[in-house]
């Protein structure tokens, strides 16, 4: 593809700057990994139970599972954002020796494999976890098979997301008008909030779309710590894993509902905030 | 395809994926070293290569002992296994995956596979049964299958898609109990694991599996009149690339001293 934008800018000699052919190394391997991502999702759309789709989706629980989802995802963002933009100004601006430690340990569950997550979750927070067993004792509270469990899952290997992209922004912002508002007589919590915070508003706002898309898709750490119980524990990825056992068109069917849900998160978002480097 | 040629940067990524991608005539390699590849057909009377084995989440530890008896009797063979839920493994069957022999924990799951022309004809090997699974605490005292209807009590099941699920089901209405579960499992094991883990308070797992767990539940008996059993058919699959071998496999289960392991590992004969 070649653009009609490449015109020459400000009298320079005549060559092609803007746009040059894409060399075929490139060209090949990239359009491969296009097809290799486009290739699933036709087959899925092309696979899709179209007829019977309202009467799938009727019948399967699927509105109680994505309601759930909804609900859980958005929680678990929510708390993400109470404690991980804090943290995030923590790892950023820290001079502490050990802070590099302490932001590769936090952000583990980016790579942790999610099912690992809800083992040690469940070794936590579990009946008889180093925690979970102190709340079973003193609250009679226990965590597993809960929707609460459900939204602990999810803002474990969520949150991190909210982290990451937060602590980015607010690394590269500008600490100059931080530092005047300082010297002008403005207290440290006033100007993260008045100053700081505004700044990294898009990113904020990035890294909690991506948190909560996280969130939606989790499916690891919400089985083993959680469980599945329709309308209690079973979220959409959880109702589709198990439809699938059975019921592949019906499987399918709700894998469309959770593609339409990612697919308008992205129109609502055209690209705007999801780019790295297109923040502020 | 002209020729191949090797990439600018000799990354050692790149130079381990050489021989899968650059000069590979499909952009989609099979993932997980393609055990298949080494696959061969032999002639009758010498059992050589490979079989992938997908067998019910119950069959673990029997089958993996059956396993290695085989390969003992063979020198030469390879015995792979996939253990999930007998539904699971079914649709991936249909599903087109590469498996050689399927034991099923139920002749429902069967029955979709050689609905499916997937497999010829299946044989019943074992029978088993439920059992309740308790934690060596037993923190909610259970004793009896109608203690698992009193509220408050954490009681996990396998989804009743799966095998032994289907026999929960069966074995509550059985008894007239209404059973109110805090989570639907995706097979057997993981049924198990939440009481090993000491989350649940009781859940209803085969005999096989209590016995399996070596003390880490407790199994308390299902009263015979209400108890229900499941039947394991055992087939060998159509589309296998190995058919002497994966007969031999199916035989071999059959056999006396196959037999011998799985009454070992407390299931009953057919």
């Amino acid at each position: 593809m070649t653009s009609e934008a490449g015109t020459t800018p400000d009298g320079i000699p005549r060559r092609r700057v803007a746009s040059p052919r894409t060399p075929w190394p490139i060209a090949v391997p990239a359009g491969l990994a296009v097809a290799f991502l486009l290739v699933p999702l036709a087959g899925m759309l092309i696979r899709a139970p179209w007829g019977q789709l309202s009467r799938i989706l009727a019948e399967t629980q699927a509105v109680e599972a994505l309601r759930l989802s909804l609900i859980c995802a958005t929680c678990a963002t929510v708390i993400s954002l109470i404690l991980g933009v804090p943290l995030a100004w923590v790892l950023a601006r820290s001079r502490a020796r050990g802070t590099r430690y302490l932001r590769a340990l936090v952000t583990l569950p980016l790579v942790l494999p999610p099912v690992v997550g809800g083992v040690a979750l469940l070794l936590a927070y579990g009946r008889v976890g180093i925690v979970g067993s102190h709340l079973d004792r003193w609250f009679g509270l226990t965590l597993p098979f809960t929707t609460v469990a459900v939204v602990i899952a999810e803002t474990f290997v969520a949150m991190p997301f909210l982290i990451v992209s937060v602590e980015g922004a607010l690394r590269s912002g500008d600490r100059g008008l931080e530092e005047a508002a300082a010297t002008l007589g403005s207290r440290a919590f006033a100007t993260f909030r008045r100053v700081t915070l505004p700044q990294v508003l898009p990113s904020i706002a990035a890294g909690s779309v991506l948190c909560w898309a996280r969130a939606l898709g989790e499916f690891g750490a919400t089985i083993t710590f959680a469980g599945n119980l329709p309308g209690v524990t079973q979220t959409m990825p959880g109702a589709v894993y198990r439809a699938f056992e059975t019921d592949p068109p019906a499987a399918v069917a709700l894998s469309l509902v959770l593609l339409t849900v990612s697919v308008t998160v992205l129109v609502l978002l055209r690209d705007r905030w999801l780019r790295p480097g297109a923040d502020v | 395809m002209a020729r191949c040629r090797l990439p600018l940067v000799a990354l050692a990524a790149a130079w381990l994926a050489l021989p899968l991608a650059a000069c590979g005539s499909s952009p989609t390699s099979d993932a997980g070293g393609s055990p298949s590849a080494s696959r061969s057909s032999s002639a009758p009377g010498s059992l050589r290569g490979e079989i992938l084995v997908f067998a019910a989440a119950s069959l673990t530890d029997a089958f993996t002992t059956l396993g290695k008896q085989f390969q003992e009797e063979h020198p030469g063979t390879t015995v792979t296994f996939n253990f999930a839920a007998s539904s699971a493994l079914a649709t991936q069957i249909t599903q087109g995956a590469p498996a050689d022999v399927f034991a099923s924990a139920s002749t429902t799951t069967m029955d979709q596979v050689v609905a499916a022309k997937a497999a010829d004809r299946a044989t019943t090997f074992v029978r088993n049964q439920l059992q309740i699974a308790v934690p060596p605490a037993n923190p909610a005292r259970i004793a009896r299958l109608a203690d698992l209807a009193e509220p408050g009590v954490k009681v996990v099941l396998c989804q009743p898609e799966v095998p032994c699920g289907a026999t929960a089901v069966k074995v509550f209405a059985n008894a007239g109990l209404t059973v109110a579960p805090v989570s639907l499992e995706a097979d057997v094991k993981s049924t198990l694991a939440k009481v090993t883990l000491g989350e649940a308070d009781a859940a209803l797992v085969y005999v096989t599996d209590v016995l399996a767990a070596q003390g880490a539940v407790t199994g308390i008996e299902i009263p015979a009149e209400v108890n229900a059993s499941t039947s394991y058919p055992i087939a060998a699959l159509s589309a296998s690339r190995n058919p002497e071998l994966a007969a031999a496999f199916v035989d071999h289960v059959l056999s006396t001293r196959g037999a011998a392991v799985l009454t070992a590992a407390g299931f009953a004969a057919p």
